[in-house]
């Protein structure tokens, strides 16, 4: 099973999956950071058997929420995870792997709702709170696996 | 069926956000326009106050996907400013690097924007169900070209590492090894690739255009060249504000690009291609030959052929680069600011590039002007809607409809790039 936090490191909450990231490495557990292209994450995940990503998420619920989702047989919703003008995103990036039959057999998503997404380095009090509960979370996820 | 109107709110598989709208009236089209409601973006204005040194960072966040274009455009201007000649494997590295730009936006164009429009599906998701094998050489293709922007700017997205005078750090030839054995893989692909979208059902259609594109002597050109086309303009980027002005129109936050006194033209692949093709190397004139083209293309629906093409020709000359690298003994020309002004133009994936800064003595910018690849199209856009709506008139309206996106998509607008403001006015109540 691989875990990949994602997100940018300068957009305040967005920041959330890398940081989940680094704590689950902290904590001796292997993670992966991904900040890049979502084209190429694809191939990070191919040949796993199962998959957890992690990222921040805009949806209109209260920040700090823990959505949890299950994507292993259906997308993932599109009013959480916006794509982006410029690129594939990240549901985008589950379904074409799905279509190329390289999606791993368990995928679950971790999204933490996010306040703000501006430039700049910190998480909201809301999204630093969540933390211990995604990682947790996170670690029982691997350990069932 | 006479009188109607063909909108579509957002366009889907472009960069950034854009609407179309066609009016039909008395059966005539009254009424073309390509909406750009992306909102005004100001980075001419941000960089108004900043060190010279900073063009290339600030200007390479204008675009997610082409931001190795602005990078390159900044720094040969601020160049020409200062007076300063890149030769040598410095300028060898910034071709390489464009040659990493140009796969990697070419194949998401080609294969995920692109070719649904020709095998019929409404995206590439759908497209992979049935053509899995397709899909992922698309994915292979854009990751090798991230492979390369990757290795010389630090990272594929947001790279670092260009600066004015040449990089911060430049790789040893042991770095660029791996990526010489993984490129030759990737140009293999890719001339089965343009063997396959010539098999693609494409529509006859030509348009009588003015081609705009840079010319070098010896090279197809990425960073460096004379402006030229085919009907007779060959100037330098010095000269670019004297032959070309941008409109500002109602309905686009988009300026509209034109030649002074002509009006609209074409740039990108397509232009490049017609006016390169002597400057391409034997092996891809012959590939362009064997799927029926010589240089001369006039049909935007076979641009998918063409960006395939460059794509195939940027591998072949990221391998001879590679090849013949041997590093420099500094990664930058050094360079002292002075009060001056400097213009440049690079090919950006999607075409000419043109960037003008006046810098005083310290070095900080004074003023900035850049005119992307999408504005110079798009009065051409709304050129090629009008001309293939008005026999089509009788068309279904979805299919007109679906038809329209497609003539759009055959820029590979980047509408992100494109967006401007010329002037923002406040009026208050007292």
């Amino acid at each position: 099973m691989i875990v990949i936090g994602l997100g940018n490191e300068f957009r305040h909450d967005d920041a959330v999956g890398l940081i989940a990231a680094r704590r689950l490495r902290e904590n001796g557990f292997t993670a992966e950071e991904y900040e890049g292209d979502v084209a190429t994450l694809i191939d990070r995940w191919r040949g796993a058997d199962g998959l957890i990503l992690m990222d921040a998420v805009s949806s209109g619920a209260v920040p700090g929420k823990l959505h949890r989702l299950d994507v292993s047989a259906s997308p993932l919703p599109r009013e959480l995870f916006k794509s982006s003008t410029h690129a594939l995103g990240l549901a985008e990036a589950i379904e074409l792997s799905r279509a190329l039959g390289t999606l791993p057999s368990r995928v679950l998503v971790f999204g933490v709702e996010a306040r703000d997404f501006t430039a700049g380095v910190g998480l909201s009090p809301e999204v630093e709170g969540v933390l211990p509960v995604l990682v947790e979370e996170v670690v029982s996820c691997m350990k069932r696996h | 069926m006479t009188d109607r109107t063909i909108k579509v709110d957002y366009l889907a598989r472009v960069e950034g956000e854009g609407a179309m709208y066609v009016r039909i009236k008395n059966g005539q089209v009254a009424d073309v326009k390509l909406k750009i409601f992306e909102p005004p973006r100001f980075f001419e204005a941000f960089l108004r106050g900043r060190s010279y040194l900073e063009a290339p960072d600030i200007t390479a966040r204008i675009c997610g996907i082409c931001p190795v274009a602005y990078q390159m455009s900044a720094v040969h201007a601020m160049e020409d400013a200062l007076g300063i000649s890149i030769v040598g494997p410095i300028r060898a590295l910034r071709r390489l690097i464009y040659c990493g730009e140009w796969i990697e936006s070419h194949a998401l164009h080609v294969f995920m924007l692109h070719a649904p429009d020709y095998l019929g599906y409404p995206d590439a998701i759908r497209m992979a169900k049935d053509h899995p094998k397709l899909v992922q050489q698309g994915l292979d293709l854009k990751k090798l070209g991230n492979e390369i922007i990757s290795l010389l700017a630090g990272r594929a997205i947001h790279p670092i590492n260009v600066r004015v005078g040449g990089f911060y750090r430049v790789p040893t030839r042991p770095e660029l090894a791996p990526l010489h054995e993984h490129l030759k893989r990737g140009s293999d692909m890719c001339r089965e690739i343009v063997r396959w979208t010539r098999t693609l059902p494409i529509r006859d259609y030509a348009r009588n255009y003015e081609f705009v594109a840079l010319r070098h002597a010896t090279e197809y050109p990425m960073n460096e060249g004379r402006i030229v086309s085919n009907r007779g303009l060959d100037i330098t980027a010095r000269e670019y504000d004297a032959h070309f002005e941008e409109e500002q129109v109602a309905h686009s936050n988009a300026l509209h690009s034109v030649i002074k006194g002509r009006g609209a033209y074409l740039t990108g692949p397509l232009a490049r291609f017609n006016l390169n093709f002597d400057r391409l190397p034997d092996s891809v004139q012959q590939v362009a030959r064997d799927v029926g083209l010589a240089g001369t293309c006039a049909n935007p629906f076979e641009s998918i052929i063409v960006r395939s093409l460059e794509m195939l020709y940027a591998f072949e000359e990221a391998i001879r680069i590679i090849e013949a690298y041997e590093p420099p003994e500094t990664p930058a020309v050094a360079c002292e600011p002075y009060a001056s002004t400097g213009y440049a133009c690079t090919e950006a994936p999607r075409g000419t590039l043109y960037h003008r800064y006046s810098i005083d003595e310290k070095g900080i910018i004074r003023d900035a002007r850049i005119v992307p690849p999408t504005s110079q199209n798009q009065k051409m856009i709304e050129n090629d809607l009008r001309d293939y709506v008005a026999p089509r008139i009788e068309m279904p309206s979805d299919q007109l409809r679906s038809e329209c996106e497609q003539v759009i998509r055959n820029y590979d607008p980047c509408i992100s790039c494109a967006t401007h403001f010329l002037k923002l006015e406040v009026e208050r109540e007292p």
